[in-house]
């Protein structure tokens, strides 16, 4: 056998082995996508989105109040969670390098690794427990919690990405630098921590433990922070861990609507990101 | 005849990243609307020097310098000068071209304009800073367009354009057209020669041949001492001193 041909077999059965191993990788997704369509896109309608909860037998009902519920304690958290993040991103980047600065990246990198249900023990136990209740405030710390670690380490990742002959083309030019770390540094960032504020968003929406003892659910429209409240991820468990084969039914078809709010936000940051890379080629 | 005046007064200059000090003292004048060229080995203070002229070295952390740097007579270092207002009379242009990717072409010119809130809409400071960095034909009709878009030769004439769109007295060079092909090269000295009769360049270069061409004025650096400076002329066919013989000759560096 000729040195070419022996190549020529040892590139061919390498290259098939990739391929096979990429579709050994897609096949969960494959049948995850297939299963949760399929079985969840018989119980979708108008009103899946816009009411409340049937009880048990009863034909109808959706999980309005579930999606208003995740919207609401998603962008609770966000409110605290977006600005803190990547402030402290900000900060890390730009004056990090010191003692402070690695405590800081020390704790973000903890923090980050802390298993979600712990995070939602502290926030029952901040919370719920001194106002003897379960609460969508409560839910929406815990969820926050989650938010910073991430958010601040990819904001520091992409400021730090900005060249620094940017920032000393604008200081050369007399603009101060504060003005430079803003509109320079900031802005020439901002599509990379705007998608990392989206994924954040979006893994937030998907989390259970976190809600399950601190917003708890309801079967009502609530829109008062400290009142239990619904989501479509705690619905979906409740539907789940049921005895009713309607109920099951309902929570496939609440995990799609859930797939598709995740999805379209993480294809809202793709889009970002794209846009990020067309202007700084 | 009066003698032209000198613009920049250098006295002394010791210049220092943390302990290593990067210029032992050097001291030179540069006339009023004349071009100084700075030649030299790599490593041997050139940049520095230029980036204490517009007081950009003092922020890289733990960098330093002393002595007297005068501008029209007045110490750059005074504590009544500001750093920022400086660098509005001193103007730079960096080695690599760095146009500011969020921004298109016309907002670029007008970036220093803008980010220190002159009012107005630039438009006339663009089109003439882009006329004397000899950029405008080539890109009047995509003002809108994104810098990023243009080629290296072009993004460098853009970040020539930005700095004068401010209206420095003072152009600092670092290395202009070393990242240029000898085309963007020859249009960006050409501008050099029209720029000199409204300000005052200082040019720093590895290549003698474009020092020989632009400058008025050589001043070289070896080992972060200033060798010998004096009429570019003089440095290239009669330097006063071996080493300066040597460099430009091509025995060593």
């Amino acid at each position: 056998m000729s040195a070419l041909r022996r190549r020529n077999a040892v590139n061919a059965f390498w290259t098939a082995a990739c391929g096979a191993a990429v579709l050994l990788a897609l096949l969960p997704l494959a049948s995850l996508l297939w299963l949760v369509i399929s079985r969840g896109v018989g119980g979708l309608s108008l009103d899946f989105f816009t009411h409340l909860p049937a009880p048990v037998g009863e034909a109808g009902g959706g999980v309005g109040n579930a999606i208003a519920g995740t919207l609401y304690m998603v962008g609770l958290a966000s409110l605290v969670a977006l600005p803190a993040g990547v402030g402290a991103g900000v900060y890390l980047a730009e004056r990090g390098d010191g003692r402070f600065g690695s405590a800081v990246r020390f704790t973000t990198e903890v923090l980050a690794g802390v298993p979600s249900i712990v995070v939602g023990i502290v926030a029952y136990g901040l919370l719920v427990v001194p106002m003897k209740r379960f609460s969508a405030l409560a839910g929406a710390v815990a969820l926050a919690i989650l938010m910073v670690p991430p958010l601040a380490r990819s904001t520091e990742e992409f400021v730090r990405l900005v060249p620094g002959t940017l920032r000393e083309a604008s200081l050369a030019l007399g603009v101060p630098a504060w003005k430079t770390g803003l509109r320079v540094v900031l802005r020439t960032a901002l599509p990379g921590i705007l998608t990392a504020a989206l994924l954040a968003v979006a893994r937030a929406a998907g989390e259970t433990a976190p809600l399950l003892f601190t917003a708890l659910n309801n079967q009502y429209w609530n829109a008062r922070p400290d009142q239990p409240t619904a989501s479509l991820t705690v619905q979906i468990f409740n539907y789940a861990v049921s005895p009713y084969s309607d109920w099951h039914d309902k929570a496939w078809s609440a995990a799609l609507v859930l797939l598709l709010l995740v999805g379209l936000l993480n294809l809202a940051a793709r889009l970002l990101a794209r846009g990020r890379g067309g202007r700084t080629a | 005849m009066d003698a032209p005046a000198n613009k920049i007064s250098v006295q002394g200059l010791k210049a220092w990243f943390g302990k290593n000090e990067v210029i032992h003292g050097a001291s030179l004048d540069i006339p009023d609307r004349s071009v100084l060229a700075i030649i030299g080995p790599s490593g041997c203070g050139k940049s520095t020097f230029l980036r204490c002229l517009n007081r950009m070295h003092e922020l890289t952390p733990g960098a330093g310098s002393s002595g007297k740097m005068l501008l029209d007579d007045r110490d750059l270092y005074a504590a009544s000068v500001d750093p920022v207002e400086l660098r509005r009379r001193v103007g730079m242009v960096f080695q690599r071209p760095n146009p500011f990717p969020t921004m298109s072409i016309a907002r670029n010119v007008s970036a220093g304009l803008r980010l220190n809130r002159v009012p107005g809409d630039h438009a006339e400071v663009v089109e003439r800073c882009l006329r004397q960095a000899a950029l405008w034909d080539e890109v009047k009709d995509r003002l809108d367009a994104p810098a990023t878009g243009l080629s290296g030769g072009q993004q460098q004439r853009l970040c020539i354009a930005r700095a004068l769109a401010v209206e420095p007295e003072v152009l600092l060079m670092d290395e202009p057209a070393s990242a240029l092909d000898p085309i963007a090269t020859a249009k960006v000295e050409d501008l050099i020669h029209e720029l000199k009769q409204r300000y005052t360049i200082v040019i720093v270069t590895h290549n003698m041949q474009q020092a020989a061409r632009v400058s008025d004025r050589t001043a070289f650096f070896y080992l972060g001492e200033l060798v010998e400076s004096g009429p570019t002329e003089k440095i290239f066919t009669n330097p006063s001193e071996q080493r300066t013989e040597d460099y430009v000759t091509g025995k060593f560096g």
